[in-house]
């Protein structure tokens, strides 16, 4: 069964029409990824989902609740959270405090403490720095935080913003290692990301977005193997 | 001048101070969350002396439970401004909503000199004067009670922001509004409580300092208002530590004037001092320097 369905969605920013039909599906178990370039309209299917963009039409249903009238805060709560683009970490707030509010619906302490050491143990690194402003950490430790903040919320369904941004190429490959990871231990994902070669190496299914609109669609082997994609996407 | 009536000043300068600094709290708190100056907050203020008044008067209330209920009744009013005055204007341009933060302040003193009338009220006196002699400088009991109220709410404030998760929520609302969201906290609710929280502190001011002058009237809140406002300014918009010492200097500095023999001109420091920290550090002492973010 899909656990995100997402039907025929547009979106306008005052006149520009940023999402032109979108339809897409995320069945459970999965990472699917959506690929394209620069302003094809991801981060706003992402950001339309989480509601923090309103759609003018269509549909978003996420584990059998229609998310037509479900404010921003309350959709972390049904399962479904967003790791935003950019990291936006709360700068002057410790990691631990970061962590914390990623949390800040659950009322199982002890389940929280279980998921807290899960992520020290996904990244270590954020154990030693858990005292330290998230404002002074490097850009993949900033990364990491903003992982782990969305894990402890417990999701089904991960949404990642462009986790690679700006990071080293070796930093890179941690974080991917680390969603393979996540997923493998039972989290559904959906990935946008800018570096399509990677996205497909670590997703099951593919959407390749042309401005605003999904162009093509199918499994990531199959995709990585169109001439078209890898003209366009993979520069090869 | 002797040394004496400048250290006397000094007193009376914190004692006043610590008011300052809790009506500080509340425009610094509002500012960093919704980037609002609540200029009706002195207002506010002012309606905690009356609620006060009233508590200790007509309801037969000792010092503490007035206090307690008069907090909870601005506190209420706080929100009740924000949800009709401020939150539909919460995505339009900020002029608008300063605008409209003048006019509700008016709008308060208007209403409250029809239902309490215009002129003054003798404030009870909740507790009999005392006056403490140290040397040739005096303390009274009341100039204790409002520096120690004021900084236990200080002290109270603080552990609530810095240790609690809705001051946890707080600090991220005003950091990042949208991460926030994606972390389930409802910033609708958390900004009630931040208004919440800065009118119980300014409704405790009014008190205090309605009994230390032994008068309260409608307008009493404007001064006040304004120079907490430019005590938040002079610590730094938005920083809480800020507020606190901004409201301690301005004190002093007000008091100094005092005993330098111009006791007419104290209103006028407030004036002066705020038109220095924009002139020289706009951010003021604790604040970053904000670049725009393109």
């Amino acid at each position: 069964m899909a656990i995100l369905e997402v039907e025929d969605l547009h979106v306008y920013y005052g006149m520009i029409h940023a999402l032109k039909g979108v339809s897409f599906h995320v069945e459970e178990g999965e990472i699917v990824t959506l690929i394209g370039a620069n302003g094809a309209g991801k981060s706003t299917t992402l950001r339309t989902i989480s509601g923090l963009v309103a759609k003018s039409s269509g549909k978003v249903v996420f584990d059998g609740h229609d998310l037509e009238k479900v404010p921003a805060h309350k959709i972390v709560g049904l399962g479904l959270t967003q790791v935003p683009e950019g990291r936006r970490l709360f700068p002057g707030l410790s990691v631990e405090d970061n962590l914390f509010l990623g949390s800040y619906l659950r009322r199982d302490k002890q389940g929280v403490q279980r998921d807290l050491e899960r992520v020290y143990d996904l990244f270590p690194r954020l154990l030693e720095r858990r005292k330290q402003q998230a404002g002074s950490l490097s850009g993949g430790e900033q990364q990491m935080v903003a992982m782990g903040r969305g894990l402890v919320s417990r999701p089904q369904l991960l949404l990642l913003d462009e986790p690679s941004m700006g990071l080293a190429p070796l930093l890179v490959r941690e974080i991917f290692s680390v969603i393979e990871e996540i997923n493998r231990q039972g989290t559904t994902i959906l990935l946008v990301e800018q570096n399509a070669s990677l996205a497909l190496d670590i997703a099951h299914r593919a959407y390749v977005f042309e401005t605003g609109s999904v162009a093509f669609e199918g499994e990531t082997r199959m995709l990585a193997e169109d001439p078209r994609i890898r003209q366009a996407y993979l520069g090869v | 001048m002797e040394w004496y009536i400048l250290l006397q000043q000094m007193i009376n300068g914190l004692a006043l101070g610590s008011i300052y600094s809790l009506i500080a709290l509340g425009y610094t708190m509002v500012y960093g969350i919704i980037k609002l100056i609540n200029f009706a907050h002195g207002d506010i203020y002012m309606l905690g002396a009356y609620f006060g008044f009233y508590a200790l008067t007509k309801g037969g209330l000792s010092l503490g439970p007035a206090l307690l209920l008069s907090m909870g009744l601005a506190a209420l009013v706080g929100v009740v401004l924000e949800r009709i005055a401020y939150r539909p204007l919460r995505s339009s341009p900020r002029i608008t909503a300063l605008i409209t933060a003048i006019g509700a302040s008016l709008f308060i003193q208007s209403v409250s000199q029809i239902g309490f009338g215009a002129s003054f009220k003798p404030f009870p006196q909740a507790i009999p004067f005392q006056r403490i002699a140290i040397g040739s400088v005096f303390i009274t009991n009341r100039q204790l009670i409002m520096f120690g109220v004021s900084i236990f709410l200080m002290v109270t404030l603080h552990l609530i922001v810095q240790y609690t998760r809705i001051g946890k929520a707080m600090r991220a609302v005003s950091m990042d509004k949208e991460a926030a969201m994606l972390m389930g906290i409802n910033v609708d609710r958390v900004i009630s409580v931040t208004f919440a929280l800065g009118s119980a502190l300014a409704a405790a001011g009014g008190i205090l300092v309605g009994m230390y002058y032994n008068r309260i009237d409608p307008y009493m809140g404007v001064m006040p208002g304004i120079k907490g406002f430019t005590a938040a300014v002079l610590g730094g918009i938005g920083v809480i530590p800020g507020a606190v010492i901004g409201g301690f200097m301005m004190g002093i500095a007000e008091n100094l004037v005092v005993a330098l023999g111009s006791s007419t001109f104290r209103d006028a420091v407030a004036f002066a001092i705020l038109i220095l920290v924009l002139l020289l550090k706009p951010a003021g002492l604790l604040g970053k320097r904000q670049r725009e973010k393109v």
